[in-house]
């Protein structure tokens, strides 16, 4: 036996540290399919209680639409449960292919490949299509899986402070001697609910020879117009060089990811991303429901538009009760809390009064900012909404921050 | 130590890297491993200072450690321009 007392000691140690930290993370089990309301058993034993989700990626409210899991339904009954391939052995079936034509199409890119989920995708598309002779730079917001990417890749790395244009600019013109140049950011930033400005961005590569990169995971099927994601919304749908995007989140919510973009980054992924050339093809199931989910959106704009309206309703009630919100026009609303302490406590008795929203704190968000992050759904009907904002109200006064300022809140509860 | 060297890479960091006004460094602050500056990030001063004194700082000399105050930088940046 090779795991001795010893090694068992030094993981225990690590796992108390975690709680020590208040940083140690529990699973609450849900019994029913993602939807507006659930059924939620927590902590494990408890009774079964039914809840108001407001903190799922679930955008569109498509993970439980009927129609597509009626297509998921066909898509394994005729096309089998598992491929049991990669792609590139005997892992590719005509739906895959589809797909691939079909994100295209709503993208509007040039080309389309695959991955089992969008941090495969970004895991895997650096390394395939730079090298030590070309620079990234990043956002110093953008996601875990895009710093994971970068990590595994050999052209030289740099960061502009979040969404600083000035900043941006000056890092090119430091870079300016390399290769190839890429600027990398979030379309839609998860933590703080912003977007990047992709109309300067897309200027600024113009002006000094660069990529453009955009993780659009938390935009795509509902950010823009038509829901075509954050260069709709900007107006430069021809000027991102990659999307990267999740079918994980508003495209039905079952898993796989994609980078779409130029037909030659795209033809590099196919021939180099590692998470492509070795790791399962997509299921069947979950391609046909994606399938089906953008044929739904490529019909009609209602549930983006339903979405808009929500989330409008939804930060309009609560900036009226008195809370701190930060500033955006996304389905992401976090509701400012500063101390991590008071995050956790709000997040319980929010629950008690049967509203699912988890408190975020360093180190997922920096110091002194911590938050509940809320997340608004088409799925959500205005009575969900009304009867969340009754118990965030409820709660807020509990703990006397309504109409409170930041500094009065840190006052009271320390940052 | 020369203090116009120092002087600009302090200045440089405050300008690059603290996002709040309110915060402070001193030339002894520990910038990498005070969660100042992220070893990522160290990628664009090592570039910054090799532009600004025309020197060239090999990789394995560009470590956390040299790079964990103004102080220890503007050492390392001594050094090369004296190589050179
Ligand atoms: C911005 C961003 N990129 C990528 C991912 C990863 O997506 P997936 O769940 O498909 O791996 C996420 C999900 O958390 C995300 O928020």
């Amino acid at each position: 036996m090779s795991f001795s007392e010893k090694t068992r000691n030094i993981y225990n140690q690590q796992i108390n540290e975690i709680k020590e930290g208040g940083l140690f993370k529990q699973e609450r089990f849900i019994h029913s399919p993602q939807d507006a309301n659930i059924e939620v058993e927590f902590p494990e034993g408890s009774r079964l209680k039914n809840v108001i989700n407001m903190c799922s990626n679930n955008y569109l409210g498509l993970s439980s639409h009927p129609d597509v899991l009626k297509a998921a339904h066909e898509g394994l009954d005729r096309r089998g449960y598992g491929m049991s391939s990669v792609r590139f052995i005997c892992g590719t079936q005509d739906i895959h292919h589809e797909l691939e034509k079909k994100v295209t199409e709503f993208l509007d890119t040039e080309d389309t490949i695959l991955f089992p989920s969008c941090m495969d995708a970004n895991a895997g598309v650096f390394e395939a299509i730079l090298t030590d002779e070309d620079v990234m730079i990043s956002d110093r917001l953008v996601h875990a899986s895009i710093i994971d990417g970068i990590r595994l890749c050999s052209a030289e790395h740099d960061t502009f402070k979040h969404s600083n244009m000035d900043h941006l600019e000056k890092k090119l013109q430091l870079h300016e001697d390399k290769r190839l140049k890429m600027v990398i950011t979030d379309g839609v930033f998860s933590m703080d609910g912003d977007t990047a400005h992709l109309d300067e961005m897309a200027a600024l590569c113009e002006k000094y020879d660069a990529m453009l990169f955009v993780d659009d995971s938390h935009a795509s099927g509902f950010i823009g117009k038509t829901g075509r994601g954050t260069h709709e919304k900007y107006g430069v749908m021809d000027k991102v060089d990659i999307i990267t995007t999740t079918f994980g989140k508003a495209l039905g919510g079952a898993s796989g990811g994609c980078v779409s973009g130029r037909k030659q980054l795209v033809e590099m992924c196919r021939q180099k991303a590692r998470p492509y050339l070795f790791s399962n093809t997509i299921a069947p199931v979950v391609v046909s429901g994606v399938v089906k989910v953008l044929d739904i959106l490529s019909k009609t704009t209602e549930r983006r538009d339903k979405l808009e309206k929500n989330a409008d309703y939804w930060r309009k009630g609560l900036t009226e009760a008195g809370f701190i919100l930060k500033e955006g026009d996304t389905p992401i609303v976090p509701v400012m809390l500063f101390n991590a302490n008071l995050a956790q406590n709000f997040s319980k008795d929010l629950y008690e009064e049967g509203i699912y929203a988890i408190g975020f704190f360093f180190p997922v968000v920096p110091k002194g900012q911590a938050r509940i992050r809320t997340q608004i759904s088409a799925g959500h009907e205005i009575h969900h909404l009304d009867a969340a904002l009754e118990a965030f109200v409820k709660v807020g006064r509990k703990y006397d921050i309504l109409g409170k300022t930041k500094q009065e809140i840190i006052e009271k509860y320390g940052m | 130590m020369d203090e116009d060297i120092k002087k600009i890479v302090l200045d440089y960091v405050i300008e690059e890297y603290l996002e709040d006004e309110d915060e402070k460094i001193t030339y002894d602050t520990p910038l990498i491993s005070g969660g100042i500056v992220d070893s990522f990030s160290m990628v664009s001063l090592k570039r910054f200072l090799e532009k600004k004194y025309q020197i060239s700082i090999p990789d394995d000399e560009a470590t956390p450690e040299a790079f964990d105050s103004v102080n220890s930088i503007t050492e390392l940046v001594e050094k090369y321009i004296k190589e050179d």
